[in-house]
Parts: C-alpha cells; structure tokens; sequence
C-alpha cells in the first residue's frame, strides 16, 4: 500500500482492514446482513497475510471458535448482526467467566427478531450490556464515521488484550455500508496492545487466575509451557471450579471491577460547542451524524447547542456525562430505538426530569429535522 | 511416563459415582496417550458439560471445560489457531448429538484432526437421568416416565454419513480394545469418532431395571459382537473399527490454500 493511500470504502471494509492492522489472526463467522462484508474482505485478505479464516455452521460455533483460538494465542474476531449476536450469548458469558480476549462485531439491523434485516437501528445497547445471564461487566465501543470505526475496531482489540475479555464493537448498518474516503493509518501510527504473556518460568506454579496487583491476568496459551484448566464454572485461581462462596465472591467481584476501575481509562467520546451550551444533545452512531447537523443548524439561529458524542457505550460514562450535563437546560438524547441510552443518561444527570428522547424506530435513518422538532417542541415553538 | 503422570491428582477425588463407566474411558484414554508417547504439552482436551465433560479437569494437559454441546466448535478454533496440537474431545451423547449434534456433523464433513470420544451412556446424567438422543425406544427415563417414543440416533452411522474418516466402537467392557481404538483414533490424521458404550448405573440403569454396573458390563459383554460377525438381533452391539480412510484434512488443506494464495496461483 501507498504511503497514507486514502481508499473509497464501505464501513465493513473499514472494520476488516483495522482488524488486519490490529493483528487479527484468525476469524470465525457466519454471513448474515448488514455484517457480512467483514467476513467477506477477511475472506480475501486474512489468508495471503498467512492468517485463518473460517466460516463456520452458525454463530454459536464462531464466537466458540474464535474463544478457542484465542487460547491457541491469537488475536481473533467474529462479525454478525441481531440474530446471530443473540445466539452468542452463552458464549459471551463464557469468554467473560474464563477471561478471554475476542472482538465481537454486531452491526446492528433492526428487531427484534428477523425485524429488518436491510434497516437501520441502534436497538442493541441494552442486549451488549445484559445480553448474557449473570453479573459481569462490559466494554462495547462505537463510532459514526470510517476514520472512527478504524480507530475503535484497533481500541476493541487493545482492550480485550488489556482487560482479558471480549470486547463488543456496535456498528449499525447506516456506517457500515456507507461508503466515505479514509487515509488508512501507517503501521506504528496507532498504538497496539499486544497480549500480556506469564513470565511464570517451565517448572514453577503458573495461576491462569491470579490477578497481578493491577488487575491484569498474564496469559499463557495452550500449547506453551504450562498447562492449565479453563472453565465457565465459578473456578479458583487455578482454573478449577469451585463452589466456595469466598471464591465465587472474591470472582464476580473482580469481573466486574476490572472494568469499572478503569472507567475512564476506557471513556471514548468527543464534544463539541460544550463552552457555554444550555442544550445538550447526546448521541452515537449513525444518530451522531444527524445530531451534528442538527447543532449547526440550530447555533445558525443562535441557539447555544453543544453535543456528546459517545464512542465508549460500556461501561457507562456516568460522571462525565453528569458533569459535562450539569448547567444543561435540555440534555436531548438522539438514537435509534426506544430510549436505551436515554435510560443511561436519565440516571447519570442530576436533573432527570430536564432530559428527552428524539428517536426513530422505523428503519429509516434519523434525520436532523427529527432531533430539531424535539428541540422545538422543548422550546415551546412545536409545530 | 507413568500413566498417573497424566493426572491431576491435586483435583481429586472426581465426581464420578461409584460404578460409573467414564472413569474407564479416562483410564482407556490416559492409556492411549502413554502408548503413542505424547508429550503432555502438546495435548488439548476440550470438554463440554455433563458427568463425562468433567473428564477434562482430572486430566494434566492444556485443558478447556466450555458449554454443552459445543466442545467441538471451541476445538475446531483451538485447532486451527495452532495445528500443531492434538485436540482431543470427550463428550457425553447429548453433548455430542442434541445440543451438540450439527457440530458434530459439521466437524465430520470438515474432517479436522480432532478426536471425538462419544461416552453414549443412553442418558443425560449430570442433571438427573432424562433420555438423550441415543436412548433406546421403548426405555425409561425421569422424562419417559411412560418409555421413550423417540427413535435413537446410531452415532457410527451418523458420523458415516457426515463424513468423519474414522469412525468405531467399543464398550467399557472391552478395556484393551478400547485402549487401542482410541489409540488409533487419535493417531488417524482426520476426524475421528469413537462411540464408546458406557454405563450410568445411577440413572439408566435404575430407571431400566439393568442392575449394578458390573451387570451393565455384562450385558456389554453379552451382546458385543465384531463388525460382520453378527446376527442382526436387536440389542446387538457392533464393536471395531467402521471407517478408516486418509482423507485431506482441514488444516493440511488451510495451509495448501495459503501457499497458492501467497505465491500467487490463486
Ligand atoms: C445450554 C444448556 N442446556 C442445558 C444444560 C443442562 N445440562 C447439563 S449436562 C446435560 C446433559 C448431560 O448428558 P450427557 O451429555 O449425555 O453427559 P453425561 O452427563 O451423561 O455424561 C444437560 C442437559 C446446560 N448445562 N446448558
Ligand atoms: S450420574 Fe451417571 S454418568 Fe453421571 S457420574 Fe453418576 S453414573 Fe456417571
């Protein structure tokens, strides 16, 4: 490739290409709209690189692919969209218990169900939170345009090297197959993490389980020098279950500090006219691109508009947003379902009752003029 | 090494009830790989859940308890992700052919270097003694309180069918055959499936009047008969080996697609 080439492509490509440049090295997928672009160029790129890719029988099978592989010691990622993000809950949870790194890429289409497979929608934040049965914490990243999506597909693999656990990146269809010019980033020009490997020596007792004073795991893989058990029973540090209540206490406690500790550490997001704004809008995604209009169009008028941006999902950014809230008049969140994020907000502000939803439910993007009615309304200058 | 070498002795004593037939394929199985002289390091085992699954923990190799019914989607990745390694995968028969059963069919047709150790004990045990896929008809269970109307899968013909390249059959019974077919199993360069026949005295053989477990070996005993040399009556158990054959394999054929990629013939 040309020294910083900047290509014409669809959201999905822009996905595969930042994995490759993350280090994926082995993939495990099931086509199924609007995702299957991703497995599509990985299916072309991944073995002239030397790396592995495989369809499998259904998304059940690659997210449990993708876990054993990242055992065998690589990078690994799977792609899909509602129905088969809802097939691989169990093993979510399973990559959460046993603390193995994976990228999950769910483009969101509409739902529930089949629902609209072709149609845009932001439906999924509340299943990437509590999708799988039991306590456990989250990262799930996003993003509204190419260069975004690069740099959080390269996030979503730093983190789950970093925290040891799955990491869902939350496309949605309008970005995905969009198509916009990208100056592809150079090798070295955004950072990557790589796996944090034991130095435990051949002879001496290696703990898959024991947390090192700052939370991280050190990992040995399969096939190395030591030899360990994983499961998704409660386990101790050896990896062998338990049904201590010590033990399963001491676990489900560092499952979900390890995340929340370093909440801000994993905050993502951009603002914009924040300075003196008394509207507030909040969104993410395709919503974002539409929002953003929406302020230009209204400080046109003269109204003091600022905007959140929001590219880390999970874990919530609860005092940022408090904080960056607190003089909002109106804090108006803009997404693509019923209120899911809106619900997040609403509990992170100080003034709940001061905080609406513009949305759209129906497949078609949201547009600016939708948001702007919201905030007319608020004004008392409705049509 | 000695054949203790292979255990987590540390985890014990296992779960197993006493009589249960899975410590015999355990014994059968840390036997195989002593014989073949594999070193401990490059050996995965990958289990799912149930009684049988928990095979894996008592074992000291690289090893991965996961979800029922999935054992063989999480090893066809840990494969892949390193070819080099032996992946071996016991499992239970609802394991292998209700939840599990389009993964097995699935791993068979792709014929990756795995070992599938089909424990078929006719009954789901870790949660109470419901009937599986391969329950016989007309037998009891905490779920067929009346009999079982449901045919039975025959997990040789199946895999046959899907396409693993070796596929046979023992018991718990025949201890040395059995220690040599999976000793082959693991050694065939493809997918393999062994169906061992395995007895759950706590749950299928009380709910079936069939005795202690040292009767259920007998009843093994009574009605095994080699490949061909049978009657046909039912309740006849076919033991050896039903497919042998040196196909590609998966990974062989993954690593000839890259060469031809990389140098340019594709
Ligand atoms: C998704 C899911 N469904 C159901 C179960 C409950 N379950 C655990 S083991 C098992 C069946 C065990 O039977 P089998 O696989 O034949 O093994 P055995 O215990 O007889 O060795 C079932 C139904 C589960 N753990 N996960
Ligand atoms: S319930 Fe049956 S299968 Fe499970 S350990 Fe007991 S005898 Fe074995």
């Amino acid at each position: 490739m040309k020294k910083n080439e900047i290509l014409f492509l669809q959201g999905n490509e822009v996905c595969a290409r930042a994995a490759m440049y993350a280090g994926v090295s082995f993939y495990a997928g099931y086509p199924i709209t609007p995702s299957t672009e991703i497995a599509e160029v990985l299916a072309e790129l991944m073995p002239a690189e030397g790396k592995a890719f495989m369809q499998m029988e259904d998304e059940i099978s690659s997210i449990c692919a993708i876990i054993g592989a990242s055992l065998t010691g690589n990078k690994v990622m799977t792609a899909t969209s509602g129905p088969g993000f809802s097939l691989m809950q169990e093993a979510i949870g399973y990559g959460h218990m046993a603390e193995i790194p994976c990228v999950i890429v769910n483009v969101q289409r509409g739902g529930p169900s089949t629902g609209m497979p072709t149609s845009a929608s932001q439906a999924d934040v509340m299943q990437t939170r509590w999708g799988t049965h039991g306590d456990h914490s989250v990262i799930a990243l996003t993003a509204s345009n190419h260069e975004d999506i690069f740099a959080m597909t390269v996030e979503a693999f730093n983190f789950s090297e970093l925290y040891r656990m799955p990491v869902v990146l939350l496309l949605d269809e309008v970005i995905a197959h969009m198509r916009e010019g990208l100056t592809i980033p150079e090798p070295g020009e955004l950072p990557i993490i790589e796996r944090l490997n034991t130095s435990v020596p051949e002879d001496s007792d290696y703990h898959p389980y024991f947390a090192r004073e700052d939370g991280r795991l050190p990992m040995s893989e399969f096939g190395g020098i030591h030899r360990y058990n994983v499961t998704g029973l409660a386990h101790d540090m050896w990896g062998f279950p338990s049904n201590d209540p010590e033990v399963a206490n001491t676990l489900i406690h560092h499952l979900v500090n390890k995340v929340e500790n370093y909440k801000h550490d994993i905050a993502r997001y951009k603002t914009t006219n924040m300075d003196d704004a008394d509207i507030v809008l909040i969104s993410y995604g395709c919503s974002a691109r539409s929002a953003k209009q929406t302020m230009s169009n209204l400080r046109q008028r003269g109204l003091r508009v600022g905007m959140i941006e929001l590219q880390t999902l999970w874990p919530f950014p609860d005092d940022i947003i408090y904080d960056l809230c607190r003089d909002a008049r109106y804090v108006v969140v803009a997404e693509m379902n019923m209120g899911q994020v809106l619900h997040q907000v609403k509990e992170a502000v100080s003034n709940p009752d001061r905080v609406f939803l513009a949305n759209r439910v129906d497949g078609a993007l949201i547009n600016p003029e939708d948001i702007e009615n919201v905030v007319n309304l608020l004004r008392g200058k409705g049509k | 090494m000695a054949v203790t070498d292979y255990l987590r002795e540390q985890f014990m004593p296992h779960i197993w009830c006493p009589g249960c037939g899975h410590g015999i394929v355990l014994n059968s199985l840390v036997r195989a790989v002593e014989q073949i002289g594999l070193e401990k390091n490059d050996v995965v085992m990958v289990s799912g859940i149930g009684c049988s699954a928990r095979m894996a923990g008592y074992l000291d190799f690289h090893t991965m308890h996961t979800l029922h019914g999935r054992a063989l989607a999480f090893a066809t990745g840990a494969k892949m992700g390193n070819p080099r390694l032996k992946v071996i995968v016991p499992m239970g028969d609802g394991d292998a052919l209700a939840i599990g059963g389009n993964h097995f069919i699935h791993a068979a047709r792709r014929n990756m270097d795995l070992t599938a150790i089909v424990m078929n004990n006719n009954i789901y045990g870790m949660t109470g003694g419901q009937f599986s896929p391969a329950t016989p008809k007309n037998r009891y269970a905490t779920t067929a309180p009346y009999g079982t109307i449901d045919e039975p899968f025959d997990v040789v013909k199946v895999a046959t069918a899907a396409g693993a390249s070796f596929v046979a059959r023992s018991t718990t019974y025949h201890v040395n055959e059995l220690i040599k077919l999976i000793r082959e199993g693991i050694e065939h360069p493809g997918f393999s499936v062994i169906e061992i026949l395995d007895q759950c005295p706590t749950y299928y053989g009380r709910k079936n009047l069939s005795g202690s477990a040292v009767d259920m070996l007998k009843h093994f005993k009574e009605n095994s008969v080699k490949i061909g040399k049978g009657t046909g009556a039912p309740g006849e158990i076919e033991i050896g080996v039903f497919v042998k054959e040196v196909r590609p394999e998966y990974c062989d054929k993954y690593e000839s697609l890259v060469k031809e990629v990389q140098g340019g013939k594709k």
